[in-house]
């Protein structure tokens, strides 16, 4: 901090600071990204305008639309059969595209608790529960919800016991999976709406349970 | 696949002339669920989906997830033919990592494509 610092300060230090996007390098495939799509808007295959709106639409995309898929499949048996066959059919039966990568739902049972990760990359349901967060991209996660799920799990709070075995599934190729939650108990009067309102993104992961 | 259905059945199925998967001609095995199957040890070059910590393990055939064109052949804006079958694969924990700790019980399934898995004797 220099002297001439004009705020109300009467100390001298720096401040710890996050450093701009800037100063980090870009790397060979950020720069691939940049160039390829710079040349599809200036060849006018789209203009900046598209592909600012669809970042925009990907980006907002949130939990939300797997929520209803997961409240659907609870208090409807029949779709409930027909999620856990297809996925991506089921979620258009309600409006939903859940897009052309093939989903995969596994669902938890009293003896069984299902933990999704990618090992090799982020794969992700993405169209279902929006763009996957840090941590489910960290090499942290990745490496070790596969060796010791039941300690990362337990520091996202999620304590299991003994005898629920626990199966971690790993995207590695061309599926994508969510968990299908337990419905909680205690919540037989809820409606369809209330129900998806606590289906929580990590519980569709699997690090996070609503319903033990 | 029907005939090797249940998985008590289990087993590679042998190749035959106008069989249903392109996979067969290419001399794939063809494994029915509940198969016993070891992860190739291969280290190879390129776009691999088949993860290190697997390669050289057994597992078991939990279910045929379809057929995809080889990623390992996409990822070189290659066309990918003829798609290649993707098993499921589900791996006991305390078989993966020895000093596991956790449920006997505790698996891991990941997507294995046909052409790095071998039948094992059950």
């Amino acid at each position: 901090m220099s002297g001439d610092h004009d705020h109300d300060h009467d100390h001298a230090h720096s401040h710890p600071h996050r450093p701009d996007i800037e100063d980090s390098d870009f790397d060979d495939y950020q720069l691939m990204a940049e160039a390829v799509g710079e040349l599809l808007i200036e060849k006018g295959i789209f203009a900046a305008e598209d592909l600012r709106r669809t970042i925009e639409a990907i980006d907002a995309i949130g939990p939300a639309q797997g929520a209803r898929v997961v409240a659907r499949a609870w208090v409807d048996p029949g779709f409930r059969a027909r999620m856990l066959a297809d996925v991506n059919a089921a979620a258009a039966e309600i409006g939903i595209d859940a897009g052309p990568i093939p989903i995969r739902a596994v669902a938890n049972t009293p003896g069984l608790h299902n933990v999704i990760v990618c090992t090799l990359c982020s794969c992700y349901p993405r169209l279902l529960i929006g763009l996957p967060p840090d941590w489910y991209k960290s090499r942290a996660y990745r490496s070790r919800v596969v060796r010791e799920p039941r300690v990362v799990l337990a520091e996202f709070g999620t304590v299991l016991p003994e005898d629920v075995a626990v199966q971690v599934h790993d995207s590695t190729a061309d599926l994508r999976y969510l968990v299908l939650p337990m419905r909680p108990r205690g919540t037989e009067g809820m409606d369809e709406e209330a129900l998806a309102r606590l289906v929580a993104r990590d519980c569709m992961i699997g690090v996070a349970v609503i319903d033990r | 696949m029907s005939g090797n259905f249940p998985p008590g059945g289990a087993g590679r199925q042998d190749n035959k002339p106008g069989a249903k998967f392109a996979a067969e001609s290419f001399g794939f095995g063809v494994f029915a669920p509940g198969t016993r199957v070891r992860v190739r040890g291969a280290s190879l070059p390129g776009h691999i989906r088949t993860p290190y910590f697997l390669r050289g393990h057994e597992g078991v055939i939990e279910s045929v997830a379809g057929k995809f064109p080889n990623p390992e052949d996409l990822a070189y804006g290659r066309p990918g033919m003829p798609p290649r079958t993707l098993y499921r694969v589900a791996f006991r924990q305390p078989d993966l990592w020895p000093a596991y700790a956790g449920s006997g019980q505790d698996t891991l399934i990941a997507d294995i494509f046909e052409h790095w898995l071998d039948e094992r004797p059950s």
